[in-house]
């Protein structure tokens, strides 16, 4: 009889209660506070007094800033080289990491630790290294007989910097959902392939590639949507500079709302960001044909 | 072996602990602000290297006061963020550490400070305990919203006198002078001044002092006052036109940009005897003497900014924060006012003063000079109390007397400025357009 019960359908699905917790936090912490940011976009408001109703003041205003179409093109650039330059790096890494080598284990928890650090700690440490006189920059400056290791000063050596660590930081993060895919490929493809005369160049682009097509996507939502919304690394190692060389989105969102306290605008900006944030990570989902999930071991 | 009532009861526990998780949250959104039935008064401070001295006394305060106070040291340059942020909201501190000025004006217009120009001039004992000049660099037309309770902070010329002797030379009397130690300083291959770049505030420092001495304190007065058209007038071009023309001729070396403050990049390096001059804030004298004890004993100096031939500004007038202020919530009333009052009232006293000297600070209050022999370093207290107490006009930080939206984007335009992405022309016409 109790085994009755635990089979019956309702027993595979849990009561409704137990979404609550998640649903009022959602509610909470996100929905309402996009609610609200969507309501302050349409009004002034320095955080002090009562905000005031604008209307599409601010809206219009976003549609005509030069510092938003500059942060749109800097944000944008910012997703689409950091897509280029890790993916590569971390498929790599993660297909390696799945394997049984010897030292795999040390290396990959090597590998792991910037993933531990906090953003805030790892950026100060990055805003010592590239230090032009005492850091690390001043020495390899010096090995290659630079003239100076002004990385930070200069337009696209601070955008670089900041592509550089946004990647060495989160690489891990993205090696890992790759070691998961690579690991849950079936051995038998390989003894297959091997029995076919495929070698190990071949047996990665023709087993492990293929497998890994829904592990591609899932990253590359995830890498597109953390580029995105980059911010703390870029407010500590360049505050959206030299001049407004790194400010990008969210950064410009934050120096309007939590330095220049102009609210309303910012609120819009914010807005504007999780309009475009969603928009690519559905259309990506969608493009990639990753919502109906087919399963990728077909005949397994 | 599993019972059939545990599904039902686990799902009464999660409604439960659903509610408890909502009923929280919302009750902590609602209330505990100041003003409410706490009788603690909530203390603000910026933490930094005199933070210790404010432990001390509200410590002190506590061992008498039947209302406790209780101290938050908030960490870092996002002090003002958080500051502000918090005083939109129902958890505002009862008291708060601020520049006076601008960081405070948006509080003034909404009625969210006590005015405490009556109870400073009721008491003398309180209100004259501070020298006037200080007390007035802090107050929004006319009226007193801050008790001081730092130490003065005004923005000096040091220098490394080991460099200065090897190369013959004195420190600069004019801008010319500065010029032409800059390119002494070039060809012996020392950077003439360092700059930390990366953190724009210290910029700001050259160009605050090249404006006054060009046109006076005047012209950014007016600025502060609300007329931004005096960002149009040619004394600010001829400054900006001097920042970039020290820029042009390597002044700051070639790699300023990337260099930072806030990490002792800066300071480091100056230490390290690779710059032979650092504009900066009067507290780097106690980060050497506290990070590079020998250099600041035996090559640190200091001087007054240099002159500007043809300039209208006094070449005694200073730059800086005159000092840092305690301002009380409009919110904190009855007994919890009179106890923030006599948390204040504390600030005014000699013992006060003297915590603050062997701090390395120079005390605003006017007694502060009898003091000066306890110094750790007494010829640099002095040199410090006097140029205070000479100074003609003592500037507030731009950054800190204007208001959140308009030092937002001048920073940003002072940066571009130093980087040459601006001209002088096109920095004026910016400032012009904020």
């Amino acid at each position: 009889m109790k085994r009755e019960t635990i089979r019956s359908p309702r027993a595979g699905r849990p009561g409704i209660a137990w979404a609550l917790p998640a649903v009022l936090f959602f509610f909470l912490f996100a929905a309402a506070p996009m609610g609200i940011v969507g309501y302050l976009s349409f009004t002034d408001w320095d955080g002090l007094s009562d905000p005031s109703w604008t209307g599409l003041d601010n809206w219009s205003r976003l549609w005509n800033d030069d510092g938003m179409r500059n942060a749109i093109w800097l944000s944008l650039l910012l997703t689409a080289l950091s897509w280029l330059t890790q993916t590569p790096v971390v498929l790599l890494l993660g297909v390696w990491a799945a394997g049984r080598q010897r030292n795999r284990a040390v290396l990959s928890a090597i590998f792991f630790l910037p993933l531990l650090a906090s953003s805030v700690a790892l950026a100060l440490l990055w805003r010592t290294i590239f230090d032009p006189n005492l850091g690390l920059a001043a020495d390899i400056a010096d090995w290659f007989d630079l003239d100076n290791a002004d990385l930070l000063g200069s337009s696209t050596g601070a955008f670089a910097a900041i592509l550089f660590v946004s990647g060495w930081q989160f690489a891990p993060f993205h090696m890992l959902i790759y070691q998961g895919g690579a690991r849950q490929i079936p051995q038998s493809l390989y003894d297959a392939a091997s029995i076919d005369g495929a070698g190990t160049v071949r047996q990665f682009f023709h087993v492990t590639l293929p497998q890994l097509r829904n592990t591609i996507v899932t990253s590359t939502v995830l890498m597109v949507v953390g580029a995105l919304t980059y911010f703390d690394v870029v407010l500590i190692l360049t505050r959206g500079g030299p001049g407004d060389a790194t400010a990008i989105v969210p950064y410009l969102m934050y120096e309007t709302g939590f330095r220049a306290f102009d609210l309303g605008y910012a609120s819009a900006v914010a807005a504007a960001l999780v309009i475009v944030a969603t928009g690519t990570s559905l259309l990506l989902v969608r493009l990639t044909g990753f919502n109906r999930m087919r399963s990728t071991r077909e005949g397994m | 072996m599993r019972s059939p009532n545990l599904r039902p009861r686990l799902r009464v526990l999660a409604v439960s602990a659903a509610c408890a998780v909502a009923a929280t949250t919302l009750a902590a959104c609602g209330s505990d602000g100041p003003g409410g039935s706490s009788d603690r008064l909530e203390v603000w401070v910026y933490q930094d290297g005199s933070t210790t001295i404010q432990e001390d006394f509200v410590e002190r305060f506590n061992e008498t006061s039947d209302i406790q106070v209780n101290l938050t040291q908030i960490p870092g340059e996002n002090y003002q963020d958080r500051m502000r942020t918090a005083m939109g909201s129902p958890n505002a501190p009862d008291i708060f550490f601020n520049w006076g000025g601008g960081s405070i004006a948006d509080f003034v217009e909404e009625d969210m400070l006590i005015d405490l120009t009556d109870t400073l001039a009721d008491d003398p004992e309180f209100g004259d305990a501070f020298i006037p000049s200080i007390l007035d660099a802090g107050a929004i037309d006319g009226r007193h919203y801050g008790v001081p309770m730092r130490g003065v902070q005004p923005v000096i010329l040091f220098y490394n006198q080991t460099l200065f002797d090897e190369a013959g030379v004195e420190p600069p009397a004019s801008l010319d002078d500065l010029f032409s130690l800059v390119d002494t300083f070039v060809e012996r291959d020392i950077t003439p001044a360092v700059l930390a770049g990366a953190d724009p505030w210290t910029e700001l420092m050259w160009l605050e002092y090249l404006l006054d001495r060009q046109g006076g304190a005047e012209i950014f007065d007016r600025i502060r006052n609300g007329d931004s058209s005096a960002w149009g007038e040619p004394a600010v071009l001829a400054a900006a036109q001097n920042a970039v023309d020290l820029v042009e001729a390597g002044a700051f070396g070639n790699n300023f940009r990337s260099v930072s403050y806030t990490t002792d990049g800066a300071s480091t390096f100056f230490a390290q005897g690779e710059a032979a001059m650092h504009l900066m804030g009067s507290w780097e004298f106690a980060n050497q003497l506290s990070n590079q004890p020998e250099f600041a004993e035996s090559d640190l100096a200091w001087a007054t900014f240099p002159a500007i031939e043809g300039g209208t500004g006094d070449p005694a007038a200073l730059v800086g924060n005159p000092t840092n202020y305690w301002s009380v919530n409009a919110n904190v009333e009855g007994e919890k006012l009179d106890a923030a009052v006599e948390f204040l009232k504390l600030h005014a006293s000699e013992d006060y003063a003297s915590a603050l000297i062997a701090n390395g600070d120079i005390p605003t209050t006017a007694n502060a000079e009898s003091l000066l022999d306890e110094a750790p370093t007494p010829e640099y207290a002095r040199f410090q109390y006097e140029m205070v107490r000479n100074a003609p006009s003592f500037t507030l930080s731009w950054d800190q007397a204007l208001p959140a939206d308009q030092s937002t984007p001048m920073i940003d335009n002072i940066e571009k400025l130093f980087s040459g992405q601006l001209s002088a022309e096109q920095f004026v016409e910016a400032m012009l357009n904020l």
